[in-house]
């Protein structure tokens, strides 16, 4: 039984003055997670991707289909069982000095815990419990603890959010965009830490729109294009043999120190989407062709543990 | 480039400090560098190096930033020392910026056709006579005219990025300082954003550039020469190829063995980040700013070192006070 | 800010330093006043009428022989009654409402941000006559009750604007997934962001509560027994007081509200000043 199991997933959202278009945010995605992984969702703004680290963490509600977490359906769970699954699901979001509230000391954020799941604890072993996970996630606990968010960097108040997650039984970490606020020199240890996760059996679904760092890091990678999850698969095989003309473009679009971008010719970015083909890629795609004006793609295995949602993957 | 191309702009020794309750946050602290006509040059750092005071401070001196010494020469004048009437001739015209969070600089309830319009105005020039211009300019970037009449909100984050592109160029400025444009957009807009200024410079439409970022793979791209800051002063200044295959000062070469690419996986090769973080810039004292963290630090690191030549490159660090790459 | 920096700016800000000692003064005043008149009932006939300052009756006398300063000294106090009952009513009344429409949002913002918008377009003035009319004793007690439940509206909105954007901070969201309840949400991490806020609100409502209360004085709502400087405008105006040349009588009352109320808006302008750095000058 997988750990996380994701099927038919959609959210919509109303638009427009009334409300009467759809925005379909997430799109009947499907997939599972196992333990001990780190998977990568990888996808550009409008891909999706935050609104299902969201769906997951039941910040917000689905419009429709299922989670199931070690084989329970979480869609509408409430009260006591919530907060049974926040002991196992937790998350650490994009922006390290939007996640403290600036009047309070960051120790708050950990005392919160055990407030609401270990209410019990007396302080000294609270205490105590604070500054092991503090230096098991590689700082001095006498440095952090006690100090103001503004005190300390983006890369130190991340840690401690992963921290925060060590003191209960997290066994899925939602990271949504944890590294794109941070300076480049400290990007690579917070990833080493999620690596560090993983070996202690916490698996982390990895949110971001830099392939380098997923490439680094993930087991597994779902690229998301609007909504859908367009190719999926172990990292090496999507990296290496991209077959959604999305990947490939993305894959070409990744500035890399050691491979210059041939700049004479134009590069189409977005356009705004005109045609109402079934494959929202159709506009932009160059090897498109009449049957994805009128046919539906579906997810196609191309090799074992890689899928990809095209109707010409099969060529 | 054939031949040596002329400077069109000269900084030497600049500094810009803050000014707070506490003291002064010296934020660019001796910063001496020059823009050849036509060249690229990026300006990379991290958090709190200065790149963006230096790049703000350039054009909009405003309090709290302070001008403390130094000059920047743009065309014979020390712009730091001008008057606000002969500043504003010379923004603009000579000397332009695209600033940070451009994107939301655009007054949500005007049409961008009024927003330009307004603009040139202030330089005494016209939406109409510039009309043919302009729309040239918007095809350079991949925009139809119809965005004219639209309103900022209806487009989308790298629309509005190479709008404000568009808008700070017309008056073919000498220089242009482009000030973390690309961060905020996603791979495909990046790209084809690097891409438009690639052309405006074949073109002519922009003269030099200073390209701020962190990201050293995007000026990889792009930049002829890039400038590496760190906590307010220069690491490093060398022509682009070669940072790469030699970085010199040690805080590049921790910075480039940091950064992942595709290729390089985890279960082979661990990398390994800068331990530590950058000093505060509060009242700071003297020495190398990077000493804390630099594995190669040593007793003489405690005093400013001076900006060294090596091989027509320019390091400041003391491990390089022979003149040789050692 | 930290607490430092707000209290060395709120310490330096002239206008702040000016409002905390008039309120100093008023308040010494309205408690120590009292025993410093030599006639201890505000009501009592104790002199001849129409007596301008003197030294047995430091701002003379009106009509009726009453002595003014004393009036005065028990009408600050019953003005700044109505000010803190009223205006904390008004404003714990008008917070609850916007944080719960704030952060709950869906039906029950759609609720109660109706019941605020028709409390809102009602003139506020008018309702206040209508249930003062009908009250068969009024009271200071009641009178600061009545403005409470009147005065909220605004604040009620302006709260839940405020909330609406502060939900949307990852801290929020922090908690939540740390299955924190809504109203500790509210309470402990929405609330103490605003709190400039809150308290700029509180002076408002403080302001406005003595004003309103001044205005149903005036047209003879307020307490049935008691004084008030509403209460003395009143009788000043309907005795003809300054056709008369009693200008101790006349302009005392109202030139004290003008100055309570006008310190409370010069105390609001220094506190935004404190708050927002880019007002300072520095």
């Amino acid at each position: 039984m997988s750990l996380l199991k994701v099927q038919n997933l959609t959210k919509e959202f109303p638009l427009g003055f009334f409300g009467k278009e759809r925005l379909k945010a997430v799109d009947d995605v499907s997939f599972e997670i196992e333990r001990s992984r780190i998977v990568s969702l990888i996808g550009e703004s409008g891909s999706g991707k935050t609104t299902v680290g969201k769906l997951i963490l039941k910040l917000i509600r689905p419009s429709s289909g299922q989670i199931l977490f070690n084989g329970r359906d979480i869609t509408q769970i409430k009260g006591r069982e919530l907060r049974e699954y926040y002991r196992k699901v937790q998350g650490v979001f994009q922006d390290p000095f939007s996640s403290f509230n600036p009047i309070y000391k960051i120790d708050r954020v950990l005392n919160m815990v055990f407030e609401e799941f270990f209410p019990d604890t007396p302080a000294s072993e609270r205490r105590a419990r604070m500054e092991e996970v503090i230096a098991s996630v590689g700082m001095n606990p006498r440095e952090i603890l006690g100090k103001y968010p503004h005190q300390l960097s983006g890369g130190q108040l991340q840690r401690i959010l992963i921290a925060r997650t060590l003191l209960l039984n997290v066994e899925l970490l939602i990271a949504d965009e944890i590294i794109s606020m941070l300076d480049a020199s400290t990007r690579v240890d917070i990833l080493n830490l999620l690596g560090d996760l993983r070996e202690r059996g916490m698996s982390v679904i990895f949110i971001t729109h830099d392939l380098s760092l997923g490439y680094y890091i993930s087991d597994e990678t779902f690229i998301m294009y609007r909504g859908n999850i367009v190719e999926m698969g172990d990292t090496e095989k999507v990296f290496h043999n991209p077959i959604h003309p999305y990947t490939k473009m993305l894959l070409e679009s990744v500035p890399e120190i050691d491979r210059k971008w041939d700049l004479s010719k134009r590069f189409v970015p977005e356009l705004v989407s005109s045609s109402n083909a079934p494959c929202k890629y159709y506009d932009r795609c160059p090897i498109r062709d009449e049957k994805c004006l009128v046919q539906k793609p579906e997810m196609v295995e191309v090799e074992k543990n890689h899928k990809v949602l095209c109707l010409k993957a099969g060529d | 480039m054939i031949g040596v191309a002329e400077v069109v702009l000269d900084v030497r020794d600049l500094r810009i400090y803050y000014r707070t309750l506490y003291g002064y946050v010296k934020a660019v602290d001796g910063v001496s560098f020059d823009i050849k006509r036509g060249e690229i040059l990026g300006i990379a750092g991290e958090s709190g190096c200065g790149k963006s005071t230096l790049g703000n401070g350039l054009i909009l001196l405003k309090p709290p930033m302070k001008y403390m010494g130094g000059e920047a020469i743009l065309d014979g004048k020390n712009i730091m020392t001008l008057s606000s009437r002969e500043l504003r001739k010379v923004r603009y015209e000579k000397i332009s910026i695209i600033p940070q969070y451009a994107m939301d600089a655009m007054n949500p309830t005007k049409k961008i056709k009024q927003i330009i319009d307004d603009l040139l105005h202030e330089h005494g020039e016209s939406f109409e006579r510039k009309k043919d211009l302009i729309e040239e300019r918007l095809e350079i970037v991949n925009l139809g005219k119809k965005v004219l009449n639209m309103y900022p909100i209806e487009l989308s984050g790298g629309m509005k990025q190479r709008m404000v592109m568009v808008i700070s160029t017309l008056m073919n400025p000498d220089v242009l300082i482009a000030d973390e444009i690309t961060s905020a957009l996603d791979v495909s807009s990046q790209r084809s954003v690097i891409q438009m200024l690639y052309e405006m410079r074949e073109k002519k439409i922009m003269g030099s550039l200073a390209f701020i970022t962190h990201d050293l793979s995007v000026l990889y791209q792009i930049a002829d020469k890039v400038m590496v800051l760190y906590a307010g002063r220069v690491a490093e200044i060398s022509p682009m190829a070669d940072i790469v295959q030699e970085p010199l000062h040690p805080y590049t070469k921790m910075l480039l063995s940091s950064l992942p690419k595709i290729g390089v996986r985890y279960s082979q090769t661990k990398l390994k980040g800068i331990p530590g973080y950058p000093p505060s810039l509060l009242n700071i004292g003297p020495g190398c700013r990077f000493r804390d963290r630099c594995p190669y630090a040593f007793e003489k690191c405690e005093q400013d070192p001076p900006v060294f030549d090596v091989d027509g490159r320019k390091v400041s660090c003391w491990l390089f006070e022979r003149g040789d790459a050692n | 800010m930290t607490r430092k920096e707000f209290v060395h700016f709120f310490l330096k800000n002239k206008k702040v330093i000016f409002a905390i000692c008039v309120y100093a003064g008023l308040i010494i005043l309205a408690l120590v006043g009292p025993y410093l008149s030599p006639y201890k009932d505000p009501l009592a006939f104790v002199g001849p009428g129409y007596q301008p300052p003197s030294k047995e009756h430091w701002l003379g006398t009106n009509t009726f022989g009453q002595d003014i300063f004393t009036q005065l000294v028990y009408g600050l106090r019953s003005s700044l009654f109505v000010g803190l009952l009223g205006g904390t009513l008004a404003t714990v009344i008008g917070l609850l409402i916007g944080f719960v429409a704030g952060y709950k949002g869906g039906w029950f913002d759609e609720i109660l941000m109706m019941f605020t918008n028709i409390l809102m377009v009602i003139p506020t003035l008018a309702l206040l006559i209508i249930i003062a009319a009908y009250l068969p004793y009024r009271g200071v007690f009641i009178e600061s009750i009545i403005i409470g439940f009147t005065a909220w509206p605004w604040t009620a909105r302006a709260v839940r604007a405020q909330t609406l954007s502060l939900k949307t901070r990852e801290f929020v969201d922090l908690a939540r997934i740390t299955a924190r309840k809504p109203m500790k949400i509210i309470f402990g991490e929405i609330m103490p962001n605003m709190m400039s806020y809150v308290f700029m609100v509180f002076i408002l409502q403080f302001g406005g509560a003595i004003l309103a209360a001044t205005g149903l004085d005036f047209i003879g709502l307020g307490p049935t027994r008691g004084i008030s400087l509403g209460i003395m405008m009143q009788q000043a105006t309907l005795w003809n007081a300054i056709q008369l040349g009693m200008w101790w009588w006349a302009i005392t009352p109202g030139a004290v509200i003008t100055l309570m109320v006008a310190t409370l808006y010069v105390m609001n302008a220094g506190l935004d000043e404190v708050f927002n750095p880019k007002l300072r000058e520095m």
